[in-house]
């Protein structure tokens, strides 16, 4: 049972902590986005004019957009949920509240997936006013790269209930997150890679994300569904996991 | 009438057995407190009451429902002041009962006139817009008490209240306490300090390894057992802490 009303509450608490910070905070993580559109983009495209007949900077754009994004997200609920659970004990502190185990959970999620959204809106619009993506349909893309945050912001909850210490997000971040954000499609096209790879592709929500941005980009909606449908899926297959890991982790 | 009533509480975390099949009724408007060493079960015995675990078996009522079934509605008419200072350190004293309040769904104009008066009453009030960071162990620690007030809690929990405050800051919190059971709260109290326990409770139950070895006002046990409440202490649960200290000695 969740109680939407309190689960606001969590969110609301976590968006006040972050109206005093992101001052602070906030450039810098834009650096990283503009550093990766700097290196490839203007970088390799000395070397690399186009690929599928569109120009280099161009391909990677919709890419930035869908990763920051999911990076944004992934990192709110690994290391800003654990902070919150194990050193600062917000969580005890909501927990003797009538904010039940449930309500917490699904307001982390959604202030993780909140998160990813700023990020996503806020690179979107700056890299369409730098005239690198093509059509306004683009922003059709707006409610999935939310979806797509749930989707990392649940796959960060249950590593954060799962983890014996904060330490332990090197692997995850190592093992998991660098090789989906390596091999999402977003620096090169996998179509053309060994197979294996093109069939991991397929288990990787990075890459489903990157094409939903991709190809409403480039105005190509029918092509961005199967990746919409997918996403939708992910999201909602992976909704049950990270409440019981909670509530075996603060509860139990 | 009965505010909280146990039969045959446990608590099991895995295998080990924190609280032992205990029995205890609180009366509304006393204060209760919950004595014994380190590893008693204390902490347990409170945390279920405040609906923060459930127990492993036996019965736990408090204001006459179920901690199973009804823990919103419990949480909703207790106030609690944790063993740890879990206040949020990026917000100030203000924002942190704003934000405290949202969890009882107390919308932010009510909540800002409560804090306000909580706020003069722990002798804070000008300290409204400092981080909480900045403030002194005992000053964190009245803020707490203040924000276990915001909703006007029929029960207080309080969990050693004034562990690590110098002796003038454990006053203060004392007299804080004493006011809020005048004015008809009951209270529920752990402490290792046996004056605060003499000072502030109207009866006490003494724990050791998960079970209550003993319940009374602090006079009858102390006529019942010898000596002040603090001999009562060591001979109900001292025991095995001379021989395990003996023990120790022998083995250097």
């Amino acid at each position: 049972m969740v109680n939407l009303k309190r689960a606001m509450s969590v969110w609301r608490r976590n968006l006040t902590v972050y109206k005093r910070l992101y001052k602070s905070s906030m450039v810098l993580n834009f650096v990283e986005p503009v550093l990766y559109l700097l290196a490839f983009g203007i970088g390799l495209s000395t070397y690399l004019k186009e690929i599928n007949g569109i120009p280099y900077i161009k391909f990677i754009a919709p890419g930035i957009v869908a990763s920051s994004s999911a990076f944004a997200a992934t990192y709110e609920c690994t290391y800003g949920t654990y902070v919150r659970m194990h050193y600062q004990k917000t969580f005890d502190a909501i927990l003797s509240t009538p904010v039940g185990i449930n309500d917490l959970v699904l307001g982390e999620i959604l202030w993780g997936a909140t998160k990813g959204l700023i990020y996503g809106i806020i690179i979107l619009f700056v890299t369409g006013i730098s005239g690198l993506l093509n059509s306004w349909m683009v922003i059709l893309s707006i409610p999935f790269i939310f979806i797509s945050g749930i989707v990392f912001a649940e796959l960060s909850i249950i590593t954060a209930a799962t983890v014996p210490g904060i330490d332990s997000f090197n692997y995850f971040y190592t093992l998991f997150m660098t090789p989906l954000f390596l091999f999402g499609g977003i620096f090169f096209p996998l179509d053309n890679l060994p197979s294996l790879i093109t069939t991991l592709a397929f288990f990787n929500p990075i890459y489903h994300s990157v094409e939903i941005v991709r190809s409403l980009a480039w105005g190509d909606l029918k092509g961005s569904i199967p990746h919409m449908i997918w996403i939708t899926a992910v999201c909602i297959a992976l909704s049950i996991l990270p409440f019981r890991l909670m509530y075996k982790r603060l509860i139990k | 009438m009965e505010i909280v009533s146990a039969s045959g509480l446990v608590k099991e975390y895995n295998s080990f057995r924190a609280v032992n099949g205990i029995d205890f009724n609180i009366m509304r408007g006393e204060c209760f407190g919950f004595l014994g060493p380190n590893g008693a079960g204390k902490t347990s015995v409170m945390r279920m009451i405040y609906c923060l675990m459930p127990p492993t078996s036996g019965r736990l009522h408090v204001f006459g429902m179920d901690v199973r079934t009804h823990p919103a509605e419990i949480k909703a008419r207790i106030g609690v002041m944790p063993q740890e200072n879990n206040l949020d350190p990026d917000l100030s004293v203000l924002e942190n009962l704003i934000v405290y309040a949202r969890y009882f769904g107390i919308r932010k104009r009510e909540a800002i006139k409560r804090a306000e008066k909580l706020l003069h009453l722990v002798g804070l009030h000008d300290r409204i817009n400092t981080d909480v960071e900045r403030l002194s162990g005992g000053m964190k620690r009245r803020l707490v008490l203040a924000r276990a007030l915001l909703n006007e809690p029929e029960l207080l929990i309080l969990d050693e209240p004034t562990t690590g405050l110098d002796p003038l800051s454990r006053r203060q919190v004392w007299d804080m306490v004493k006011a809020e059971q005048k004015k008809g709260r009951t209270l529920i109290l752990t402490t290792h300090y046996m004056e605060e326990a003499q000072r502030l409770c109207n009866r006490v139950a003494i724990m050791d390894s998960g079970n209550i070895v003993a319940t009374g006002s602090p006079e009858e046990l102390m006529e019942r057992f010898g000596g002040n409440l603090e001999d009562v202490y060591l001979k109900l649960t001292g025991k095995r802490l001379n021989t395990e200290t003996g023990e120790a000695y022998g083995q250097s």
